[in-house]
């Protein structure tokens, strides 16, 4: 298979800026003060056939998930369904956020239904729907934690991260104002027993864990982990990142696991936009459900508006001990409508399939490639090792295969990584294309790949210099010539 | 589905594909793939039936219509403005829609450049030198401002000063981020709706770092003493961060010449609806504080053939390298909306954009001075100009009003016992007439 992306050019750019088709410089007349008013703004002003030309053709210069396989490993870039859309786009859906619960009982109701399906899908007690992200979810996660400890009078300043961890556990961690303790990975690229038992001590206040781990790997000692956790008296975090691996196999809160983000732009198709929206629920047991943020919907016959049908009516209260805010209202709303509803059309059996076709298309992807992989078995991706090329220039020709590459040089365990994960969604068909690209690029020599990609829009970008002469605005273009 | 038996509609994997595959890999079956300690396997249910489209989308359509209809004249903090045609159907391309973050920035040259225009509108609206390419919504980039100010704080300051009216999710996420890096959040009083500045300056003690004042405020009211805040916080090594919106900030004062060190706001008000509250986190703030921006920035760079690319950069102050050192735990952000306000912006061009935002001030002026004349209301409570939105004192209880306002088909805000807040766009504004008869009679 083969490439060519869409190159618009002009001189010595590819689709020139807005503001150097059209900008135009108004002045501003306002019912105000002139103390008060700016004196005039510069903005591009096209007109909307120019509109949308310009951004048909920068459209046409990206890659999305219906152009081709994006076997982005962590990032389970499923196919996103057509019909969501359209609901989250219904008038209906769109309501301000501060309208008096009566009068939005649709919203509420929607909100409930999928919290119960969330945490149906975890097993989990109670699910806040509030948190726009999986980081957002994580930092919603261990301010929970750090309120219940709190709660039950107990300093435990922090929180243990294996070293495979996704940088936003670090981070999310740290913006609570935890210390993060790094647990290095045992030799078959799982925790380490032993050296969790010198991790845990009554500083303790969580374990955030990804299982299966970033390599693809299964926790087998998961129960230990949990009880060694819970012996030390601290709580047991679940990291969603992964969850397309085990959907109807297995679910965290069974494992142990007391608090949980589910990344609905992952596991639940919703698109990811080009970096974001997404949305990250947390589920938690019971124990923690007073802590999570306000407010919650419930049925307000006291119920907890997330056993099953919401019939009732349904009003907003806040927990008990709530941790408060992890959004300015009720959190990425659209993206929650998308998710409810690609729940609602695969139920149990597709939820279930859709997990077992993810492991058994990077089982046989895995199987066709000539990267050696060193750890296993895995489950929905797989970590390859590029050997002696550069993981990062593999990427760069894989492009010209007409398939987006793996997720590079990461985890850190693998030397040289290429982290992959198809998804459900590729047929047969597709993993061997998918494949063939792999293949020619790791038979190619360093040249090939040095002078990749060639068939995309734009030839090697040279991040290092990009960053040391930092140019974010069309303004700092400008400046350039002054210099 | 064609070909499709059971399972999920988006595995295209026929049974002999399945077969042929299990095979390939050397499996009986599917569950022998999963390497999960028989004790800890699910073989319950989810009690989640599988539904054909059609049926989802009648089922959700039944749910969602059990919204009551009303005309919102709401706002506080959430603002919707008419949203054309043309951003639905561009930003909802499928490159753009279904696309990743621009980690091959070969492949993403036209994400990035709409993100790169963001970031320049944003530069422009602001006069501040950078703006990065979205947080998630106003709230936590107030939270993110005061984790910033604490990292390049230059005193022993531990106090974050904000406004005595703020939207309650704003102050809520700024306590979770300030409670993080030991910052304690204060209150400064208000005068008749805007910055008592003499109590502002007594309450500047010297361990401030970081002074939030907004304009318009949540009430509406355009702060007239910005240039002496960022004057104060100057004066006392702390930061100045003002919230405001890309509406207002068409005809308002720049942020940069009245010493706003970081501008903030949901930017969102253009490119979405009101979408219960999902927002686009603004973010904009001086060249010196650069390395300590939160969030994804797209620069501008040079491909191997010498032309003008774009290019996520200044990486390293991000999670994915930083880890615990980050200036943030922000991975996923809100990229499509950005995409959108950008997409609307333009639509709108600087003409629109000064037009729609002077509409903002004469609709809110015109709207109050007709609800002026009810008797049992005074409004607006402020003597001040107002952007959009408006406090109006009544006689009986604002609730009660509010109650009787929705039976009728409008929703508005009760902010206290005696007052009612009332927020006017153009997608309101035709039914301003039938707001004010009924609370004529309701009032």
């Amino acid at each position: 298979m083969s490439y060519d992306q869409a190159r618009w050019s002009e001189d010595d750019q590819y689709e020139p800026l807005l503001s150097e088709k059209c900008n135009r410089e108004v002045d501003v007349d306002a019912p105000l003060p002139d103390d008060l008013t700016r004196d005039s703004l510069e903005l591009p002003a096209p007109s909307e056939p120019e509109l949308a030309r310009h951004y048909t053709r920068l459209s046409q210069m990206n890659y999305g998930v219906e152009s081709g396989p994006f076997p982005l490993g962590s990032c389970t870039m499923k196919y996103n369904p057509k019909f969501t859309e359209d609901l989250a786009a219904l008038p209906s859906a769109s309501v301000h956020p501060d309208r008096h619960p009566e009068t939005v009982q649709g919203t509420l109701a929607l909100m409930g239904r999928l919290s119960a399906y969330l945490a149906e899908i975890g097993g989990m007690d109670a699910v806040t729907l509030q948190p726009p992200a999986g980081a957002a979810g994580e930092y919603t996660g261990v301010l929970i934690a750090r309120a219940y400890h709190e709660h039950n009078g107990e300093d435990r300043p922090e929180i243990v991260v294996p070293d495979s961890a996704h940088g936003t556990n670090f981070a999310s961690a740290a913006l609570a104002g935890f210390d993060v303790v790094e647990l290095p990975s045992g030799e078959d690229g799982r925790v380490d027993p032993e050296a969790l038992d010198a991790a845990l001590s009554e500083d303790t206040a969580a374990l955030m864990l990804t299982n299966p781990n970033t390599l693809g790997l299964f926790e087998r000692d998961i129960e230990q982990i949990a009880e060694m956790v819970h012996e030390a008296g601290g709580l047991l975090y679940y990291d969603g990142a992964n969850l397309n691996a085990l959907l109807g196999r297995a679910r965290p809160g069974d494992m142990g696991f007391d608090i949980m983000h589910y990344n609905v732009h992952k596991t639940f198709a919703t698109p990811h936009g080009g970096g974001g929206p997404g949305a990250g629920p947390v589920g938690v047991v019971e124990e923690l459900e007073p802590f999570l943020p306000t407010p919650q919907v419930r049925e307000a016959d006291g119920g907890s508006g997330q056993e099953g049908e919401p019939g009732g009516t349904c009003e907003l209260h806040e927990p008990e001990h709530s941790i408060g805010k992890v959004h300015g209202f009720q959190g990425n709303w659209l993206v929650l409508v998308k998710a409810m509803a690609y729940i609602a059309r695969l139920g149990d059996e597709g939820l279930t399939d859709a997990s077992a076709k993810a492991v058994l298309n990077a089982n046989y992807l895995a199987e066709e490639i000539d990267y050696e992989i060193p750890f296993g078995p895995f489950h929905h991706e797989f970590v390859a090792s590029a050997g002696d090329q550069d993981a990062a220039a593999v990427a760069k020709r894989m492009l010209d295969y007409g398939v987006h590459p793996p997720t590079t040089k990461w985890p850190e365990i693998v030397d040289e990584a290429l982290m992959t994960e198809p998804t459900e969604v590729e047929n047969r068909r597709t993993l061997d294309q998918l494949a063939a690209a792999f293949d020619a690029v790791a038979a190619e020599d360093e040249e090939t790949l040095d002078a990749a990609p060639q068939r995309t829009t734009a030839r090697y970008i040279d991040q290092v210099t990009a960053a040391r002469e930092p140019r974010l605005s069309w303004q700092a273009l400008g400046e350039e010539g002054e210099e | 589905m064609g070909g499709h038996n059971t399972g999920s509609p988006y595995a295209p994997h026929s049974p002999e594909e399945t077969a042929a595959m299990l095979d390939a890999v050397g499996a009986d079956r599917e569950a022998d793939l999963f390497d999960i300690p028989e004790s800890v396997r699910f073989d319950g249910e989810f009690n989640i039936p599988a539904r054909d489209e059609r049926t989802v989308r009648r089922e959700v359509r039944e749910l969602l219509d059990r919204n009551d209809q009303l005309v919102e004249f709401l706002g506080r903090g959430h603002y919707d403005h008419y949203v054309p045609s043309a951003v639905d159907h561009l930003a909802d391309r499928q490159e753009f829609l279904t696309s990743y973050t621009q980690y091959q920035p070969e492949i993403a040259q036209g994400f990035l450049q709409a993100l790169f225009e963001y970031q320049s509108m944003l530069v422009e609206l602001t006069g501040l030198d950078v703006a990065n390419c979205s947080l998630y919504d106003a709230a936590t980039a107030l939270g993110e401002t005061a984790t910033l100010a604490a990292r390049v704080r230059e005193s022993s300051g531990s106090h974050v000063l904000v406004p005595e009216h703020l939207q309650a999710g704003k102050r809520g996420v700024l306590e979770n981020y300030a409670s993080g890096v030991d910052l304690t959040v204060d209150t400064y009083p208000m005068d008749d709706g805007a910055a008592d500045v003499g109590a502002l300056e007594d309450a500047m003690a010297e361990d401030v770092v970081l002074v939030y004042a907004e304009s318009p405020t949540v009430r509406g009211v355009i702060e007239e003493s910005l240039a002496k805040i960022g004057a104060l916080a100057d004066g006392h090594d702390a930061l100045f961060c003002l919230g405001s919106d890309p509406v207002a900030l068409s005809i308002l004062q720049e942020p940069a010449a009245v010493g706003a060190d970081v501008v903030i706001g949901d930017a969102a008000t253009l490119g979405l609806p009101a979408a219960y509250g999902m927002g686009l986190g603004m973010f904009a703030t001086r060249e010196s504080f650069l390395r300590q921006v939160p969030g994804r920035l797209v620069g501008a760079s040079e491909d191997a053939s010498g032309r003008r690319a774009y290019t996520l950069t200044l990486q390293t102050r991000e999670q994915h390298i930083r880890r615990e050192r980050a200036t943030s735990n922000i991975c996923t952000n809100q990229a499509w909306v950005a995409l959108r306000a950008a997409i609307h912006a333009a639509w709108l061009g600087p003409g629109g954009l000064v037009d729609l935002a002077a509409d903002c001030v004469s609709r809110a002026g015109t709207l109050a001075a007709e609800v002026d004349e009810i008797a049992g209301i005074q409004a607006p409570v402020h003597d001040r100009h107002h952007f959009r939105e408006f406090v109006a004192s009544t006689d009986q209880p604002a609730e009660a009003i509010a109650a009787d306002l929705r039976e009728e088909g409008f929703a508005v805000h009760a902010v206290d016992d005696h007052l009612l807040q009332v927020c006017v766009t153009e997608t309101t504004a035709e039914a301003t007439d039938d707001l004010v008869d009924t609370l004529e009679v309701v009032a």
